[in-house]
């Protein structure tokens, strides 16, 4: 039966659904932000050179866990975590842009997972939306003295809910013709809502697991990347 | 008092496991139907009430296990090159 099981996606706007202006509308949105990512990462990568490996597993980590489609039983439907929370987490949102972007390319190009005219706006809520979404909760949770794992958790849900708000929007801004936005807004929004909803918190309880995982394994990775201070390191006198 | 504690955790393993590997296969096994992804679900059919309709990809990968035997080549070849040459690739 787990064989004979029909391959699901999800949250990826399918080749043809935008009219051209929108679609060059969100290639044009995400330029900004790939170019500003793609000069972060150089910086970082002046600094040190392991980073770019680092990066590269990461976008294999987005490119999996955004293909992933997970059943919902509470919706009947399929879909997938977008993994762009923990890699905001640990190399920042404009290089979690670049990965994002990376990992849809791929996707469009070799699994009809979204397309190659909608990457620009796939691109655009789950690289652009989802990273800041996940790092500014990471950062604020943090900031108010929470923990890892309760960071990790709301970056994770927030990334992921905030993925799937973009591309109700983008949806529906694309498709609507004379319709007036907002109710179309909104009944994309309901209709994501059964799958998204648990699949958020699924997403968060994933983040917090590879943060935690991360702090005990390799704390000094997360130092590396300006995760935690020097001084919350496990052994730090 | 260890011993009590590897029991409870022992216990608390199998009050989660094993209710998820028979919820799994139930769920599996009774699905009446093929589950959709939100894209055909939501995505296309809304998009298709507002006179949209998704295009055949640019690029068509076709079925069968080609692709996934492509994909599984080049994670192997990318996985062992980045393993043998992982110190060149880290060093400054």
């Amino acid at each position: 039966m787990l064989l004979a099981a029909t391959p699901a996606w999800a949250m990826h706007i399918s080749e043809g659904i935008l009219p051209f202006s929108w679609a060059a509308f969100w290639y044009l949105a995400l330029v900004p932000f790939l170019a500003l990512g793609v000069r972060r990462l150089n910086a970082l990568a002046r600094e040190d050179l392991s980073l770019k490996p680092l990066v590269g597993l990461l976008a294999a980590v987005v490119f999996i866990i955004s293909c992933m489609p997970i059943p919902v039983p509470t919706a009947g439907t399929c879909s997938h975590p977008c993994g762009t929370g923990v890699s905001a987490i640990l190399v920042g949102p404009l290089v979690s842009v670049v990965i994002a972007a990376v990992a849809l390319l791929i996707q469009a190009l070799f699994l009809a997972h979204g397309g190659l005219s909608t990457l620009g706006a796939n691109a655009f809520s789950m690289g652009v939306v989802g990273s800041l979404a996940g790092w500014l909760a990471f950062r604020a949770v943090r900031g108010m003295g929470g923990s890892l794992a309760v960071s990790g958790f709301v970056a994770g849900v927030l990334a992921d809910w905030g993925t799937y708000a973009a591309t109700s929007l983008i949806l529906a801004s694309g498709i609507r013709g004379d319709a007036p936005l907002v109710p179309l807004f909104l009944k994309v929004v309901l209709a994501f809502l059964p799958t998204q909803l648990p699949l958020g918190i699924l997403e968060g309880v994933v983040t917090a697991g590879m943060v935690t995982l991360l702090y005990k394994k390799r704390p000094d990775l997360l130092v590396k990347m300006r995760v935690i201070a020097e001084k919350e390191l496990p052994n730090h006198a | 008092m260890p011993e009590r504690k590897r029991k409870w955790k022992i216990l608390l393993m199998h009050l989660i496991l094993l209710p998820t590997i028979i919820f799994a296969l139930n769920f599996f096994s009774l699905a009446p139907k093929s589950w959709e992804g939100v894209d055909e679900a939501v995505v296309e059919k809304v998009a298709k009430e507002h006179g949209r309709e998704a295009r055949d990809p640019l690029i068509d990968p076709g079925s069968g296990d080609l692709l996934l035997f492509a994909f599984l080549l080049a994670g192997a070849v990318g996985g062992f090159a980045a393993g043998y040459f992982w110190r060149d690739l880290t060093k400054k």
